[in-house]
């Protein structure tokens, strides 16, 4: 049977609630409506309005609460209705819930699950890719699931954390990616990345749901003749640097491809470890695509133009490949 | 000769009477008033306690007052003005200042610096410096506690500024709608920072703003360390029977600048000359005087027996060692040791 990405994330949740009893939800319209994309639908029939509770418009408020009720020994999950939103809980998190264990050694496992991405006409309140505000905060795991497996693995492994996590879940994956995933509880460890291909001459890394667009541009190039190896980072925070030096050792050309915005974004930092770490693999640049440094524009032309996707990477693949 | 005869002596929750529930008064209060002055006017103008320095002279009652009326398995969430709520909880006066000087015997070993310090495990958590910002977790942690079918209750400290920000508004709407068990103590001193209360709200006072919310509040004098705790044991009592959030309102005044650095001269000369004749600490000891709850001969040793503790403290404290450089990188996340 194939599961959706969003059906993976709320198994892995109705999952963990039923494993711990600790476990609670809480969010705008997650109860009664099931959130705004229905992720936790059927949790408050379930598990009744004790561990799901729908709270008022306060984003701050409902981090913080998190944050309270794990220092009594619960393991909340907060839902943003929107990443975007995050901003308005950004004090809670990066001032307070990231270094109460540096500080203080309160360790803080909460999850704050945030559905973030465009190419769903949301326009610049909805749409926005804003994992690099966390990534540089030290205190923070940052997971960005790609896959329904991964979705399932890492959410669960996300509630069983000590620390902080940020889960981005990218909207437009929702109900596009099926996959068959493994029955049952499994998780998948935060901070490994994942080989989503295995290649030859030329490495993407990437995370979230650009990895599909790299995996539709390994499938065109193949038939050129170039072999791309796609790692997905899967988590940006802890980063899994080994796996990402190990691949560019072995085909000695990269393209860091990331869907929010270039400068500051993430890549950056992986571009700097890998000239660090690996400098003497190199073969050319190493390149970067990404979203041009604008707001997220709502018409389908400029969302498009916006977007990373085949056509760009593609261009950017052809030209490293024949460097 | 007619000798005045002393108030009958109740018996409280705790099983003390008034005469020994106002020694730990002033216990605590007198620690308290003798550890900041060391820290704000001694070892910071010695250069032996670096960065912010923030003390609640003149307002000990607030935290004495309510911490006491607590329950030992309530949470204290403290704000920067309520170090006698750490003491209450056991935490010592040498803690506390090897804390100040950056110590690794500070509750944070030199993590963090002065009250930015907490521990789970006496049911104190650490101040969050945004202010306002530990409303909405003090709402969480008593929602938790309402989760987990116990009756403690929360308490969350906070001055008057701090009602300015969402933080505070957010919090209190979550815990209201919530039924939390969270008891509200917010200290007007009038001043935050150097801003005067009329330029930080337009009502008359922070209680004025508890109807909004479906709250019930109370004002009680700042300084009167009984009317506290009695105010305090009745916003618990609310809290603890399921009814929800209760604010009490401590009006007092901030008897020093905002931090140490601070001389306040934004602050008209005769308003501390008014208040310091409310002290709270020499209101608490004319009343077990009068009421022969102690002689003056007790009270003094006390204060002696403070002094000397306190000494004693800072000794200790200076012994402590710093913490080693390799410490740095550890800690941010779980099994980083
Ligand atoms: C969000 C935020 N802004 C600014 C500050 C700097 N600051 C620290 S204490 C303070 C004044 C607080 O006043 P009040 O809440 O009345 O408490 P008081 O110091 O009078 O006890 C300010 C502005 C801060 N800590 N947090």
């Amino acid at each position: 049977m194939l599961t959706s990405y969003v059906e993976a994330i709320r198994e892995g949740i109705l999952e963990e609630m039923e494993r711990d009893p600790n476990v609670f939800l809480l969010g705008e319209d997650i109860g009664v409506y099931g959130g705004a994309f229905k992720v936790t639908a059927g949790a408050l029939e379930r598990f009744g309005a004790r561990r799901v509770i729908d709270t008022p418009i306060s984003e701050s408020a409902i981090v913080g609460a998190a944050i309270g009720a794990s220092f009594m020994g619960l393991r909340p999950v907060a839902e943003m209705q929107f990443a975007d939103f995050i901003s308005c809980a950004f004090d809670q998190i990066v001032n307070f819930a990231a270094k109460c264990r540096y500080r203080w050694n309160a360790p803080v496992p909460i999850v704050v699950r945030a559905p973030c991405g465009g190419g769903i006409h949301g326009g610049p309140f909805h749409s926005q890719q804003n994992e690099a505000w966390f990534a540089h905060t030290p205190g923070l795991k940052v997971v960005l699931p790609a896959t329904a497996r991964d979705a399932k693995g890492l959410i669960k492994a996300a509630i069983r954390d000590n620390d902080p996590v940020i889960f981005f879940e990218h909207k437009a994956l929702y109900r596009k990616i099926k996959e068959e995933i493994p029955p049952g509880d499994y998780t998948v460890p935060i901070g490994k990345a994942a080989i989503h291909r295995v290649g030859r001459d030329l490495t993407i890394v990437t995370y979230s749901a650009m990895v599909h667009v790299a995996a539709q541009v390994a499938e065109i190039v193949a038939r050129e003749g170039i072999s791309l190896e796609i790692v997905d980072l899967r988590t940006l925070v802890p980063f899994d640097e080994a796996t990402v030096l190990e691949s560019v050792r072995k085909t000695s050309k990269v393209i860091v491809l990331h869907e929010a915005t270039m400068t500051g974004g993430f890549g950056g930092e992986i571009v700097a470890r890998i000239t660090e770490k690996a400098f003497e693999y190199l073969d050319g640049p190493v390149l970067r695509v990404t979203a041009p440094d604008t707001p997220v524009p709502y018409s389908p032309p400029l969302e498009a133009a916006f977007l990373p996707d085949a056509d760009k990477l593609l261009a950017k693949v052809r030209w490293l490949a024949a460097y | 000769m007619p000798v005045a005869k002393p108030e009958p002596a109740r018996k409280n929750a705790f099983q003390s009477t008034d005469a020994e529930l106002s020694r730990k008064f002033l216990y605590y209060m007198a620690l308290m008033r003798e550890v900041e002055e060391r820290i704000e006017r001694r070892l910071y103008r010695q250069g032996k306690v670096l960065g912010g320095v923030y003390v609640g002279r003149g307002q000990e009652a607030i935290p004495v007052g309510s911490g006491l009326a607590a329950r030992p398995d309530d949470i204290f969430f403290p704000s920067h003005r309520d170090l006698a709520l750490y003491f209450i909880r056991g935490v010592t006066p040498k803690q506390v200042f090897a804390q100040y000087m950056g110590r690794r015997d500070g509750l944070t070993q030199g993590r963090d610096g002065n009250m930015h310090m907490g521990d789970l495990s006496k049911g104190l958590v650490a101040i969050i410096s945004a202010m306002a910002a530990s409303v909405p977790v003090a709402a969480g942690a008593a929602m938790a506690l309402k989760y987990q079918g116990k009756d403690s209750v929360v308490f969350v400290y906070f001055g008057d500024g701090a009602t300015s920000r969402g933080d505070w508004h957010e919090g209190i709407n979550l815990a209201t709608v919530q039924k939390a068990p969270l008891v509200l103590v917010c200290n007007n001193n009038q001043y935050a920072y150097s801003t005067p209360l009329d330029k930080q709200m337009a009502c008359a006072n922070v209680a004025d703003r508890a109807p909004g919310y479906g709250m019930p509040a109370e004002i009680v004098d700042g300084n009167d360390v009984w009317a506290i705790y009695e105010a305090a044991k009745r916003a618990a009592a609310h809290a603890r029977a399921g009814l929800g959030p209760y604010l009490i309102e401590c009006k007092t005044f901030r008897m020093t600048g905002h931090s140490a650095h601070d001389p306040a001269d934004y602050v008209p000369k005769d308003l501390f000359q008014k208040w310091s004749q409310r002290c709270p600490i020499q209101q608490l000891e004319k009343r077990m005087l009068d009421n022969s709850w102690a002689s003056r001969q007790e009270i003094d040793a006390l204060h002696q027996q403070i002094k000397q503790e306190v000494d004693q403290a800072i000794e200790q404290a200076e012994q402590s060692p710093y913490p080693d450089p390799s410490e740095l990188l550890l800690r941010v996340y779980e099994n980083e040791a």
